[in-house]
């Protein structure tokens, strides 16, 4: 994606969790809620340095695990207050039983979450375990390709989430190290535009001591379900808003955003499909496989979950054969996460691609050049083919 | 914490004109809950806000789409009323700064498992960040909610359905947590037991708890007659028992001083306490007088280590 300068903006050198840091100051959070964790550490001491010097006046709670720290987050959404916090891998795991009373009390809060793979054993680099590990949770998920992305999601993101008829947590995920620590160029905008996009949060359903509510009571078989309903029904609500929100988003950076993203798809064969940095070194290999004469293209997802499901079944139409790259595992499954997405995304489509699962990169293994043109070389070749002869290949592992 | 208007007979506490906790609710009869959330409603001034830990409660209360309470209240899950409680204290300490919005009191409520078990790392944290809360621990001693499992609150010997009073292990082999000491060493400002057989003394602590600027633990004593197999009607006998036989000391601590609130001089034998309790039957057989012995050892040292932190 071209980076185009525009109005009260500046270019920066940032790496992926200063720009989340910074763009998390720029939305003026009223609460700063987290636990370090290797690939995080650096938004949260970025952070804490703007509180300290009062740059940004926002509660700053140090907590002391991040069970704790979305735990406190609910309690800062609570109050009707901006609640920002970040955590990776481990601390996701830790924070696994209240992703779920978050969504499910409807509060909006947003989570960097710096992809690290899951222990054991432990490593610190990326893989998708913990985007994947959330996907059930209620949560709303972004993945950011590159540290402009990263930075310029987090405004959107708060703009969701905060939407009444939304009224869901939202993670915006950056991968380990390649996004977290890497330096890039990015624009950045003047603290003084940011409320033009994002204005200060109205708060909805907070607590109100002249009309007093109970939050989070016990409820059984007669309403529980009904409330399970209802957080889906705000996931379905949310997909036009997203759209519409990444929409303004795009005018008012002049930087394009959408749920999901093609390159060179519409006279392709074959495409892949791919989350988060890799995205960008495939449309790379894409063009150079164009210009061999391979007719290949790419897709990635900004959005993650509500899963683009009516998107990618228009974008895929035409295509013969998808490759779904996956950073994680599924132990037993028939594939890994997603790519059991899009299979049961596209099953009902009358005609549609045949699709196969790429499992790569795991605790930030690379995936060498030769890997990634044969990547596309097997996609063509299947849609050449016509059949799918393994429906799980690992690449760049040592057997 | 010298112009509080401490109250001097149980008269003073505010009556039913001024009631926070609606009737209705599910708790039994007997326990003593509810006894100290009303009281601690009435103690602590408006606006207020309640976290309250998952256990009796929280269950109890708020069967949706119902609830008892008429203030603000919140439950999150089991271990992090403590976590959850920051949240809003340092959130409206901002939000009052920033757009004048009016910090609430916040009074934290939860069970000896949901303190002493598993919520003691998230208050431990809390505690030591100096949040402005008073959390109150209803110590029934045991994991009622559950189902009489032991919990570090259940005293030794005490008979559980996880410490049965079985052949060989005559019920709980371990004595009981010291949770004062974890709130003092953590770095609450004002630490007290209470009671429900003592009202004047309770309300009091709760109004001293609310006064510090910062985190406030008191550890109240909450008799369970489903769970101590005992006559609901004997639930402040049993409470008041439990200060005289020196079972349950009532002491607080504040600004480095420990301070007894009830003397016992001259202690009731243990005995007339536990045999109003069926979790503590099998102790009074003759092969198990080693276990009752163990029992009376802790509470004696218990008591003799607060009477040395009085004198300190």
């Amino acid at each position: 994606m071209a980076q185009t300068m525009v109005k009260n903006s500046k270019l920066v050198g940032m790496n992926g969790d200063e720009a989340v840091a910074f763009a998390a100051k720029q939305a003026n959070v009223d609460a700063v809620v987290a636990f370090p964790i290797t690939p995080q550490t650096i938004i949260v001491e970025r952070l804490s340095e703007y509180i300290f010097n009062g740059e940004l006046e926002a509660a700053f709670i140090p907590v002391e695990s991040e069970h704790s720290a979305l735990s406190a987050c609910i309690g800062a959404a609570l109050t009707g207050g901006r609640v920002f916090t970040a955590t990776a891998s481990q601390g996701l795991a830790l924070m696994y039983e209240i992703l779920y009373i978050a969504s499910s009390m409807r509060l909006p809060i947003v989570m960097a979450l710096g992809n690290r793979a899951f222990s054991g054993p432990i490593n610190i680099h990326c893989s998708h375990d913990d985007a994947y590990a959330a996907r059930d949770a209620g949560w709303m998920s972004f993945f950011a390709e590159n540290v402009q992305e990263a930075y310029d999601l987090i405004f959107p993101a708060f703009k969701i989430t905060e939407n009444k008829d939304v009224l869901l947590p939202a993670i915006v995920n950056l991968d380990a190290f390649i996004l977290t620590h890497s330096v890039e160029g990015l624009y950045v905008f003047d603290d003084k535009v940011i409320p033009e996009f994002l204005p200060q949060k109205e708060p909805h359903d907070a607590i109100d001591f002249e009309n007093p509510k109970t939050y989070g009571p016990f409820a059984l078989f007669d309403y529980y379900m009904e409330i399970k309903r209802q957080q889906e029904a705000a996931m379905e609500t949310a997909r036009p808003i997203i759209k519409k929100v990444l929409d303004e988003y795009s005018e008012f950076s002049g930087r394009k955003y959408s749920p999901i993203k093609t390159y060179m798809i519409d006279d392709a064969e074959a495409a892949v499909m791919v989350l988060g940095s890799m995205a960008g070194t495939m449309r790379v290999f894409a063009k150079k496989a164009r210009e061999a004469g391979k007719k290949v293209g790419v897709i990635s997802l900004t959005q993650y979950r509500p899963f683009p499901v009516e998107e990618l079944r228009k974008v895929v139409k035409g295509l013969k054969a998808i490759a779904v790259m996956d950073r994680s595992v599924s132990f037993g499954s028939p594939g890994a996460q997603l790519y059991m997405d899009v299979s049961t995304a596209l099953y009902n489509m009358r005609e549609r691609p045949l699709i196969y699962n790429v499992v790569y990169g795991l605790g930030g293994r690379e995936l060498p050049i030769a890997d990634i043109e044969k990547i596309f070389d097997d996609v063509l070749q299947v849609a050449k083919d016509g059949e799918v002869k393994k429906e799980i290949v690992w690449m760049g592992l040592r057997e | 914490m010298e112009s509080l208007k401490l109250i001097k007979r149980i008269n003073d506490i505010p009556g039913d004109d001024v009631e926070y906790f609606a009737p209705g609710h599910r708790l039994c009869a007997g326990c003593g809950a509810p006894q100290l959330i009303r009281t601690v409603l009435k103690a602590i001034p408006d606006p207020k806000v309640v976290v309250n830990a998952t256990g009796c409660v929280e269950v109890a209360t708020t069967v949706y789409p119902y609830t008892s309470w008429r203030v603000n209240w919140v439950h999150n899950a089991f271990e992090n009323a403590a976590a959850t409680a920051s949240g809003i204290e340092a959130t409206f300490e901002v939000l009052e700064k920033k757009y004048g919005k009016k910090k609430p009191h916040i009074i934290v409520l939860g069970g000896d498992g949901g303190t002493f078990d598993i919520g003691l790392q998230s208050l431990s944290g809390a505690i030591e960040r100096g949040h402005d809360f008073v959390y109150i621990c209803y110590d029934n001693e045991a994991y009622m909610n559950t189902g009489i499992q032991r919990s570090a609150a259940t005293p030794r010997g005490a008979w559980t359905t996880t410490t049965p009073s079985g052949r060989v292990i005559p019920g709980k082999p371990e004595r009981k947590k010291d949770l004062i000491g974890i709130a003092v060493a953590n770095g609450a400002l004002y630490a007290a037991t209470a009671n429900p057989a003592f009202p004047v003394d309770l309300y009091n602590k709760i109004l001293k708890a609310d006064a510090v600027k910062g985190p406030a633990v008191i550890h109240y004593y909450s008799p369970c007659p489903t769970g101590w197999h005992m006559d609901p009607a004997k639930s402040i006998e049993a409470a008041r028992l439990a200060v005289r036989t020196r079972v349950f000391p009532l002491y607080e601590y504040y600004e480095g001083k420990y301070r007894l609130t009830f003397d016992v001089k001259k202690p009731v034998p243990l005995e007339e306490y536990i045999k109003l309790q069926g979790r503590f039957r099998h102790l009074l057989k003759p092969e198990n007088k080693w276990r009752l012995d163990q029992l009376k050892k802790d509470i004696e040292e218990n008591w003799n280590r607060i009477v040395r932190l009085t004198q300190i």
